[in-house]
Order: C-alpha cells, then sequence, then structure tokens
C-alpha cells in the first residue's frame, strides 16, 4: 500500500490515485484504558486541501490527530488512507508511505543536532542530502546551526526544523498538532505562511488548532470537535461566528 | 556542590585525583609501584566500563535495567572457552563468532522473545524479569559446563612490555586498546550511524521516531545485541584475571553497575570514566591500605576492601539530585491484586496450620525439615510483601536483613532467652532498615534497588565476615521458646513456623487493611496525591522499610533455627535475588504468594537434590540438579505474560471454585467461563456471543456499537 | 487580606520562561478563575502553589504566612488542597478508600477516630455525588467520575483553600450542572477556591473573579464581563488573523 503524491523512483509503477479522500476517518471510537474519549468521529480531508479541525480542550482533537497516524489504535470505526483501510498499521510504515506527522509540542529530538534530526528523516527514503538541501534553502539558520543540539534552540527555530522535515520529504498528508503551541505571534505567522506554500504545492494538510483564526486564514474546510463528536463541519468563514461561543461563551 | 558547574565538579575531581597520585608517589613506595597499580587499576576499569556501557546502552534505549548484563557476560567467558579450548578453534575465530554472531543474537532473541512482552508492566515485574534470566543464565551454565578446573589463558600469555620500570602483560595492553576502541566505535555508531541515531531517537520521543518511520523494536533488538557482544567482551576479558567460573563472573557486573550510575545511566564517556575511577580505586586500596590486618576498635577492615565499588555506588546513589515528585497522571499498569478479608486470612492461616500439624504427623524426616526451611523462606518473602508488593519499593536486600535477625536471636537469646531474641531480631533489622532507608528514599524504582543491593553487598562483604559477626564458620542459632515451650523436636518446630506465618500473614493483611496499608497502597498510586492531603512520604517510607525489615528479622531468625546453624555464606546478597524472584512469581502483593514462593524455592532445590543420583546415570543430571534456577529463572521470564504472580491466578480458581460450589450449577456457563473481561486470554478471534458479553462487562451499549462500526 | 496570594512568582525551565511574575489573590467565599490557551503556565503555577515545583523569583502566602519554601505535605496540612489536569487518582483503590486515605492522613495530624473519619467519608462521598459508585474500583470509573473522586479526595482534608485543575472535562452538561451548584455550594461554606478549567461558561457563571494566563503572564483580571469583552483575551485564545 502506498499514496505517495509524487513518484519517487521506484515507485514509478504505482497506480494514479484516487482524486477524493485522501484521509476518511468514519465512526472512529477510542478510549484510554476503559475511558472513551472518541464517540464515533467522521472526518474527511480531500485530497490537496488544508482541513482545520478545531475546538475547546479535551475535545479530543489529538486524539484524532493520534489515531490518523497510527499511534493510537481506535476500539472501532475504520481509519481509510488513500482508499485503504489501515487500521492497526504500525506509524512507522504510514510514515514510510508518505504520511508526515508533527505532533504536539514540537516535533522534534532535543538531544540529537538539526542535523541529526534530519537524518531521522531519511527513512520516508528520500536521502539526507535532499533533506538537507531543501532544509537549508527555506530555513538558512538551520544551515548554520546543523551541529547544535535542537533543545538549546528557540521554540520557534524548532518548530521551523519540524517543519522542514515537512517540506523535505514530500508527503502526501501532513498532520500538524497545535503548531502555535506556546510561540509567539510572528513566529506563527511564519508557520502558517509555510503551511500555505506547501499547501500550494497540492500537499493534503490536517491542522489541529487552538488559534482558530489564525488557522482559517489557510483552511478550505474546518471542523469543530467537542466531547470527542465532530459538531459541525463548514467553509471557514460560516465557522468563525461560532468560535468565540465556543471558547469564550460569549453569545451564550 | 549546587553551585558548581559540571566543569567545576570536574575540576575538583581532578585536582584530588592529581593530588592523591603525588602523595602516593612521593610518600608511599615510589614511582613504579605507583604506576603498577595504576596500570592495574586502569585496565580492571576499563573492563568495568565496557560492561557498564552496555548496560548503559540497553537501559537507555529500552528502559529496562538488565541485571543479567553480568550473567550474560559469563555466558560469553564460558562460551569462549568452549570454541578456543574445548574445540579448538583458533583465538580469532573463535572471538569473532561469540562477539558478532552468538552473542548479539542471543541479545536480539531476549529483546524480541521476552524484553518486548514487558510493556505496561511496572519497574518492579521489568527487574523481576531480568533477574529470572539471571538466574536461569546461572542455571543453564551450571549443566552445560558443570564444574571443572576450566581455564581461559591471558591473550598473548606470557608476553609482556617494559614500561619504564615495569612490566606489562600483553593482556592488559588488549584490554585498554579494546576500551579504548569500544569507546570509540560506540561513539561513531551513536553519532554517525543512522542505526545509532535512531536509538538515540528512540531515547528522546518514542512516538516521534516512530512518526519519522524509525522502527523502535529494530533499534531496540540492536541495542540488546549490542549490550550482550560488549558484557561477552567484559567477560572474556576478565576470565583470564580472574577465573573461570559461574558466579563470581556472573555477580562481578555488580562493580560495573557503579561505572554506570556515575553516567547516570545515562552518559557513556562518565560511564568510562566511572569504571577507571571504581577499579583505579580498588587497586590503592589494595596496595597502599593495609585493610587486611587492620582493626579499628574491634572491628576488622579486611572485608572493607571488596565493598570499595559498592560503597562507590552507594555514595554516587545517594548524591544523586532528588526526584522531583512526578505529576504527569497515574499510569495504568497491568498488575492487580484484589485485597483478603481478614476473615479469609484467618481462615486461611488457620487452614495452614491444621494442614502442616498432619503434614508433620505424617512426613518423613528430611521431608520435614525441607517444610520448615520452605516456611522460613516464605517468612523472609512475606517481608517483601508490605514493602514491594503494597508500597512500590524495590528491595534486593531481603536475605540481609534476614542475616541481621539470626544475629540478633544468637546473641541474645543466650542472656534473655529466645523469645526475647526473635523480638531483637526484629528489633535489631527494623532499626538498620530505618537507618539505610533514610539515604536511599529519596530514590525510586531501579535507583532505589541498586542502592539496597549496594546495602546488600557491603554487609556481606564488611560485616557479616567479622569475627565477632558470623566470622569464618558456621554459628549456632538457637530456637524460640514459648511459655515454657520447646521447640527442640523438628517436627513441633515446623508446627511453630505455620502458626508464626499464619500470625505474620495475618498480621500483613490487617495491616493492609488499615490506614497504613491503604497509605502504602496510595503512595504507590500518587506519590504527588498523597503529598498535596499532607502526606509525610519520608516517614512513610522509613516505616514500610523498618516494618519489612523487622519480619526478615524475624524470619531469618526463623530460617537459622530450622538447622540450627548459619554462616556469613547463609546471607549474601546473590540469595536475596530468588527471595525476590520467587515473591514476584508467586504474588508479591499477597500472602498466599508468599508462601506460595517459599514453598516452591524449597520445592525446585528438593527436587535438585533429590534426584541427583539418579539422574546423573542418565544425561539429564545436571539439568535436574540446576532445577532450583533453571525452573524460577523460567517462571520468572514468564511474569512477562502473568504480571501478578500464581497465587493470583490461584485466589482466582479457588474463588471461583467457591462461587460454583456456593451456587450450585444453575450458571454454570458463566461461572466457570473466562473473565469477559480479560481479552488478553482469547487466542482467537472472539465469537459474537463472546464479543457480547464483553461489550455487556464494559457496560456499553451494543445498538451504539453497532453504529460505531458501521 | 487574600486568604492564598501568589507574589511575582516565577519558573524557568532553561531558558523557557514558564510562569513569569504571576500576581493572583484567591478570596475566601468566592471561586477565583485562571484560564488561558494550552501551555499558558496554569498547570505549572498551580504546581507552584503547591510546592511541587519551586519558584526561580517570587512569594507564595497562605493566610499572610509566606508558605515558599515549605514542603507540599506541610501545606496541606495547613488547609491547601489540589486537583490535578493529569488524573492522580489512587486508581488500584475503591472510590471510598480514595477518600478514606485523605481522611485518615488528615486525621493522622488533627485527631478524630474511625467512626469520625468514616462519617467525613461518607459525608464528602455523598457531596460530589459518587454514592452510587462508592465500591468501585477507581479505574473502572470514567474521567469525570474519577475527577469528582480527585475533588472529593481534597474536600477530605477540610481545606480552607482549594485549587481545581480542570475539574469538568469529562464531565457532560448534566454533571457539569451539578458541579457548578456544588462549587458554589462550597463557597458559601467560606472556602476558597482557584479554578482553571477551560469549560467558559462554566467560569462565566461560577467564578467572581478571573484572571487570564498567556505565555506565563496575566494579561487580564476582572469579572467575568470585563473579560469577555477584553479584545486580548479574545486574541489570545483565537490567535491574530491573517492578512
Amino acid at each position: 500500500m502506498t499514496f505517495r503524491r509524487h513518484a519517487h523512483p521506484g515507485d514509478a509503477a504505482d497506480p494514479p490515485l484516487e482524486p477524493d479522500p485522501l484521509l476518511e476517518l468514519s465512526g472512529i471510537t477510542a478510549a484510554y484504558g476503559r475511558i472513551q474519549v472518541l464517540h464515533g468521529v467522521d472526518l474527511v480531508v480531500p485530497e490537496g486541501s488544508v482541513f482545520a479541525l478545531l475546538g475547546p480542550n479535551g475535545a479530543g482533537k489529538t486524539t484524532t490527530l493520534r489515531v490518523a497516524a497510527g499511534l493510537h489504535e481506535p476500539s472501532g470505526g475504520v481509519v481509510l488512507l488513500g482508499g485503504h483501510k489501515v487500521n492497526g498499521a504500525r506509524p512507522e510504515d504510514l510514515a514510510r508511505r508518505g504520511l508526515c506527522t508533527v505532533p504536539e509540542g514540537r516535533g522534534v529530538f532535543p538531544n540529537l543536532t538539526v542535523r541529526e534530526n534530519l537524518q531521522m528523516a531519511t527513512f520516508t527514503g528520500v536521502p539526507l542530502e535532499r533533506i538537507e538541501t531543501v532544509a537549508y534553502d527555506r530555513f538558512p539558520r538551520l544551515g548554520e546551526r546543523r551541529h547544535q543540539l535542537t533543545g538549546t534552540m528557540s521554540g520557534g527555530e524548532q518548530q521551523m526544523l519540524a517543519m522542514a522535515r515537512a517540506l523535505a520529504t514530500d508527503p502526501a498528508l501532513l498532520l500538524l498538532d497545535e503548531l502555535s503551541m506556546g510561540l509567539a505571534p510572528l513566529v506563527v505567522e511564519e508557520l502558517y505562511r509555510i503551511v500555505a506554500e506547501l499547501a500550494e504545492t497540492g500537499v493534503s494538510i490536517l491542522v489541529v488548532e487552538q488559534f482558530a483564526r489564525t488557522v482559517l486564514g489557510v483552511a478550505d474546510r474546518a471542523a469543530i470537535m467537542v466531547n470527542g463528536r465532530v459538531t459541525r463541519v463548514g467553509a471557514p468563514a460560516d465557522l468563525e461566528e461560532e468560535l468565540s461561543a465556543h471558547y469564550l461563551g460569549a453569545s451564550e | 556542590m549546587s553551585r558548581l558547574g559540571d566543569t567545576g565538579r570536574w575540576g575538583v575531581g581532578l585536582a584530588l585525583g592529581v593530588g592523591l597520585c603525588g602523595y602516593l608517589i612521593a610518600f608511599q613506595g615510589g614511582f613504579s609501584d605507583w604506576l603498577t597499580f595504576t596500570i592495574l587499576g586502569i585496565t580492571t576499569g576499563a573492563i568495568y566500563a565496557i560492561a557498564a556501557s552496555g548496560l548503559v546502552v540497553t537501559y537507555t534505549t529500552s528502559g529496562i535495567f538488565n541485571f543479567a548484563q553480568g550473567a550474560f557476560g559469563m555466558l560469553g567467558a564460558f562460551a569462549y572457552w568452549q570454541l578456543r579450548y574445548d574445540w579448538g578453534w583458533p583465538a580469532p575465530i573463535a572471538l569473532a563468532a561469540i562477539l558478532l554472531v552468538v552473542a548479539p543474537l542471543f541479545g536480539a532473541l531476549v529483546e524480541r522473545v521476552i524484553m518486548r512482552g514487558l510493556e505496561g508492566v511496572s519497574e518492579i515485574t521489568s527487574t523481576v524479569v531480568t533477574i529470572g534470566l539471571l538466574a536461569m543464565a546461572i542455571g543453564i551454565a551450571n549443566i552445560v559446563w558443570p564444574p571443572a578446573g576450566r581455564r581461559v589463558d591471558q591473550f598473548f600469555a606470557g608476553e609482556s612490555v617494559t614500561v619504564g620500570a615495569i612490566n606489562v602483560t600483553w593482556h592488559r595492553i588488549v584490554i585498554v586498546v579494546v576500551a579504548v576502541a569500544v569507546a570509540v566505535g560506540l561513539r561513531f555508531l551513536l553519532y554517525r550511524t543512522r542505526s545509532g541515531v535512531a536509538m538515540r531517537a528512540v531515547v528522546d520521543d518514542r512516538s516521534l521516531s516512530q512518526l519519522n518511520g524509525g522502527n523502535p523494536g529494530r533499534s531496540a533488538m540492536l541495542s540488546w545485541g549490542l549490550g550482550a557482544s560488549l558484557a561477552a567482551l567484559s567477560g572474556i576479558l576478565i576470565a583470564p584475571l580472574l577465573q573461570l567460573s559461574v558466579l563470581p563472573l556472573t555477580l562481578l557486573i555488580v562493580n560495573a553497575y557503579a561505572a554506570a550510575m556515575f553516567g547516570r545511566l545515562k552518559s557513556l564517556p562518565l560511564t568510562f570514566a566511572g569504571g577507571l575511577v571504581i577499579g583505579i580505586a580498588e587497586n590503592y586500596s589494595a596496595n597502599y591500605l593495609d585493610l587486611n590486618t587492620t582493626e579499628v576498635a574491634g572491628v576488622s577492615l579486611a572485608g572493607l576492601q571488596p565493598a570499595i565499588p559498592v560503597i562507590l555506588l552507594f555514595l554516587i546513589l545517594i548524591a544523586l539530585p532528588s526526584e522531583r515528585l512526578r505529576t504527569g497522571g497515574v499510569q495504568r499498569v497491568r498488575e492487580s491484586a484484589r485485597v483478603p478479608t481478614m476473615r479469609s486470612a484467618l481462615l486461611a492461616g488457620g487452614a495452614l496450620v491444621v494442614v502442616t500439624i498432619a503434614a508433620s504427623r505424617v512426613m518423613s524426616t528430611a521431608n520435614v525439615t525441607r517444610l520448615s526451611l520452605g516456611l522460613a523462606t516464605a517468612v523472609i518473602i512475606l517481608s517483601l510483601v508490605p514493602l514491594v508488593g503494597y508500597g512500590g519499593q524495590i528491595s534486593l536486600a531481603a536475605m540481609t536483613f534476614a542475616g541481621l535477625g539470626a544475629f540478633a536471636m544468637v546473641k541474645v537469646a543466650d542472656g534473655p532467652g529466645p523469645l526475647v531474641g526473635l523480638l531483637a531480631a526484629a528489633a535489631l533489622a527494623a532499626v538498620v532498615g530505618a537507618v539505610i532507608a533514610l539515604p536511599a528514599l529519596r530514590l525510586a524504582g531501579i535507583y532505589l534497588a541498586l542502592a539496597t543491593a549496594a546495602f546488600a553487598v557491603f554487609m556481606e562483604k564488611f560485616i557479616f565476615t567479622q569475627s565477632w559477626f558470623f566470622g569464618a564458620g558456621s554459628i549456632q542459632v538457637p530456637r524460640p521458646e514459648v511459655l515454657g515451650l520447646t521447640f527442640d523436636d523438628d517436627r513441633s518446630y515446623l508446627v511453630l513456623l505455620s502458626v508464626l506465618f499464619a500470625l505474620l500473614g495475618t498480621g500483613v493483611v490487617w495491616l493492609r487493611r488499615g490506614p497504613f496499608g491503604r497509605r502504602l497502597s496510595a503512595m504507590k498510586d500518587s506519590p504527588a496525591a498523597c503529598a498535596t492531603l499532607g502526606l509525610d512520604l519520608t516517614r512513610t517510607k522509613v516505616g514500610v522499610f523498618a516494618f519489612s525489615a523487622g519480619i526478615a528479622g524475624i524470619g531469618g531468625a526463623l530460617f537459622g533455627g530450622v538447622s540450627g546453624s548459619v554462616s556469613s555464606e547463609t546471607f549474601l546478597f546473590a540469595q536475596s535475588l530468588p527471595i525476590l524472584l520467587m515473591g514476584v512469581v508467586g504474588g508479591i502483593a499477597l500472602v498466599s504468594g508468599a508462601l506460595l514462593g517459599g514453598l516452591l524455592l524449597q520445592f525446585f532445590s528438593t527436587v535438585g537434590e533429590n534426584f541427583t543420583l539418579l539422574a546423573s546415570a542418565l544425561f539429564v543430571g545436571p539439568l535436574i540438579t540446576n532445577f532450583a534456577l533453571v525452573a524460577p529463572g523460567l517462571i520468572g521470564i514468564l511474569l512477562s505474560r502473568n504480571p501478578d504472580g500464581l497465587a493470583a491466578d490461584l485466589v482466582t480458581a479457588v474463588a471461583r471454585a467457591g462461587r460454583w460450589v456456593r451456587e450450585g450449577r444453575s450458571r454454570p456457563e458463566q461461572d466457570t467461563g473466562p473473565d469477559p473481561l480479560d481479552t488478553a486470554t482469547f487466542e482467537r478471534p472472539l465469537t459474537p456471543a463472546e464479543r457480547a458479553a464483553v461489550d455487556r462487562a464494559l457496560g456499553l451499549d451494543p445498538q451504539e456499537l453497532a453504529r460505531g462500526s458501521a | 487580606m487574600a486568604l492564598l496570594e501568589a507574589r511575582g512568582i516565577t519558573v524557568r525551565f532553561g531558558g523557557h520562561v514558564a510562569v513569569d511574575a504571576v500576581d493572583l489573590e484567591v478570596e475566601a467565599g468566592a471561586v477565583t478563575g485562571l484560564i488561558g490557551p494550552n501551555g499558558a503556565g496554569k498547570t505549572t503555577t498551580f504546581n507552584v502553589l503547591t510546592g511541587l515545583q519551586e519558584t526561580t523569583a517570587g512569594q507564595v502566602l497562605l493566610a499572610g504566612d509566606d508558605i515558599t519554601r515549605l514542603a507540599t505535605h506541610k501545606r496541606a496540612r495547613r488547609g491547601l488542597a489540589r486537583t490535578f489536569q493529569k488524573l492522580e487518582v489512587f486508581s488500584s483503590l475503591t472510590v471510598w478508600d480514595n477518600v478514606l486515605v485523605a481522611t485518615e492522613i488528615h486525621g493522622s495530624f488533627s485527631g478524630g477516630g474511625r467512626r469520625h473519619h468514616e462519617r467525613t467519608v461518607a459525608a464528602v462521598i455523598d457531596r460530589v455525588g459518587l454514592g452510587a459508585v462508592a465500591g468501585e474500583r477507581v479505574d473502572s470509573l470514567p474521567t469525570g467520575q474519577c475527577r469528582l473522586v480527585e475533588l472529593a479526595r481534597a474536600l477530605a482534608i477540610e481545606p480552607r483553600v482549594l485549587l481545581l485543575d480542570e475539574p469538568a472535562s469529562g464531565l457532560d452538561d448534566g454533571e457539569t450542572r451539578q458541579f457548578a451548584d456544588l462549587l458554589l455550594d462550597l463557597v458559601r461554606d467560606g472556602l476558597a477556591i482557584l479554578m482553571v478549567e477551560h469549560d467558559v461558561p462554566l467560569v462565566m457563571e461560577v467564578c467572581e473573579d478571573i484572571s487570564v494566563l498567556d505565555f506565563g503572564r496575566v494579561i487580564a483580571r476582572g469579572t467575568p464581563e470585563e473579560i469577555q469583552s477584553n479584545q486580548d483575551v479574545l486574541d489570545a485564545y483565537l490567535g491574530s488573523e491573517l492578512g
């Protein structure tokens, strides 16, 4: 099974993919121990679109993303990637087949250097030279600090490095969790500029985000999650008004 | 100390070291002696460093501290002997076969088959599984290579070079060269290869490594393979310097623990530095300090020298920065034992006494002694139930406290009488337990286990060997007298043991059902929450340590009473390992588990003794004689499948049978079937009826589920 | 004078400032709210107040006494109790025993016999509405009820100040209603409550005074109405709009 967007050497024989949903979750239930956190989540990320998943804390956004990434096995429902059922697939296998996930916090290894972090991305099959070229061209600061431990870099730089992995490995689907957490607004803007850039190249992106307005600027579609269920799906403009109600209860 | 940065600490350490060396050269026998001792120290230290680096590599990548690392090294040395001397292979080929093929495959196999099943169990269980591995490795080595005068020659035996005024054997030079090569090689592997970077990445963030496409399972196998290979290397290097025998080689690893702790189980350069420091300290103390003939206030210092590595280990452990209380949320562990009612505890205790009385009437004298040993061992294991089972603190010193108890019994019984002796046994062990607990309390998990191990080895080497303690021979241990009743007859002593076990066991259950026991369970589940409710964790831990040590002390006194004599060899650190192992195998959170563990341990060694003659005629002789080690080891390893222990299964089975008897056969299918929630027992896909049963038990609405999976 | 007070508490992790000169005042007889986006430093603030995290700078005062250097369990004995965002229940014990342990710990320094303890436990369990599951092991309960177990446990030590870290997450709408009533009931008895919570309607309903934390700093303080109309708060929650 593979759902790479661009054919890489060796992948040339793969049949062209279905145009519509790249990621499809249907009826996903998930639990930690006996405690159920997802109560039947349905979600469709069409190919080539940016999909924002919003909602208050504890709604199950991160768990949904973990299910999609293969880090958490759902107790029920179906996960389809590129039309293939991938329930129970190991995250490393999904990653090697074109799924790139930047998890909550920083998606970097703090005790590895910049270069070693990029080296970890070579498990996707992309050679290190190419990854380094792409990363350092886009973020010259990373090139200057290639031998620095990433744990000693600023939060923004760490997040750039995580995004560099996404840029360089040419994934079919990108999952981003709370990209902006704890970062200054200027850095967040820069990060979302990259997201927009990536979207233009045709990557499908699922973004989980608290900073709703920021992400609504780049999203094609959005969904609101509350208490382990998707309560609303629609165009970003339609959802924006409802958001402040969900976050601050202003309209109640 | 905390004001100094790392550089400052290094500076102080270096200055002290240089000053010491200068002093030794100037005033203690001159430069050539100093050089000899330093080279000896560096070479032993280098071997410790190699073994310790293997330990660090496996611990950092898999989170499991491999107590069997020394046993792996011992197996490696014996396997090398097999190829090199028994089969006559050339040294380079034998070395390559062991270090590059056999040991790595063995390590990887251990990871794949045993360690990978340990996800989600407590640190206690994973520790005990590696102890089981250790026991089994010793048993297997004894089977395959029964004791005989085997020897492994030094590399380039007989050849040496002259450095300054002294001769250095080629073997020592080989050791240093190999250690440097290992250090450089590990550095290269971990920092220059993708596999090595992936191993470090797993340490940093396991799931992120997966999201990158890395395979943590493969990294873990690689690190266990590497660890086993380094263990074998250290075993092969040290065997010619010591002797090729099972236990010394296996336990030498305790010295390497100190080196590994020097690097806080993380830093390889510091681990190497630690190995050198320990090796040099050992050699300087052996040669410059005249410990063997020195006495201070009647205390012989002869045992201090072999205890130096563990003293260093203990000091390093208590110098570690205190861990903050973790508040990452309570971790779910697979273990869960039920708490018996007082009524069932009393009933079970009564039943034990009745059965023992009956048994004491019909059994042979030899079997009465065996059963007595089993019960006395069960009392020692019982000491771990409140400490390890309820409180979640690992101790590797149960036999040490037992030894203190036996000592108090001997000394006090002469004067005030044997019953006071039993109380003194409890008191002495409890006091020492509390004192040793105080510095060790800031530690948790594996660090606490190592601190208790250091204490146990220190007592074994330094205190137990004193002439006023157990001395060189054996000493007589009296049996208690109660209200003028004596127990000189073995059968009546057996009954006394069963009564005491029943009383102590009921007491432990009573403790668990009372405020202190609840506190222990609460502390095991969440120390942080306990502190925020006002619980003084230090006092609670000291209390349970003292209580546990007290029971072990009584157990030791009773144990000594069975055969009537004990020696310093009775209460070795190595004996504490099967105690913890069988405790966990039986069920460490259950009194019945302690009983089962004690009896099983005795049963296994009895099987070993009894069949020696018969079995030696057949090829299975060695297997049977080492049954005492192989069997518990094997069961210990199987704990990864059943972390609650055997007694938990028995209790469940008995409860089920009881329910079945009481309720007749009205609902036999539901009562005798497997627990619907225990999905781990299902080998095959569930039938729709079973799935429905699971759903019902979980309280899930079938319609909701149907919608969910549609 | 506020019952619990933080003056300029600051926590640095390496170069990162998690809590930056935070001032807080928690009055008796009221629920004080502490809100803010993820990673703003709310839980770290709680850890500082309860002594699970050392401060780099600043003071914590309980009833006017400086308790900044006091050990966690000693603060609890002076009447400071808390719950945890990431559950710290005694999962192998029953609901009853969870609360009983707390009562007994409290009793060991404030007296009271076994009968008294059991009455306290029964009363507390009844008050938070866990009577129906009192005999269940906690690891078989859903998150919402586990949070109530933590609340009951905290109440069992008869605190003067109660810190609640996201107590309502995992509760359904009906349970949240009851929970709000319980909070108001508790403060009527004179308890001081500081609550971190993401259920904003609940916060707006029960809190008289709300502080908003962002990047470790208090960016706003005021009544629910003031907070709801504060543009900085809205920006902190929703982020700035991209052009």
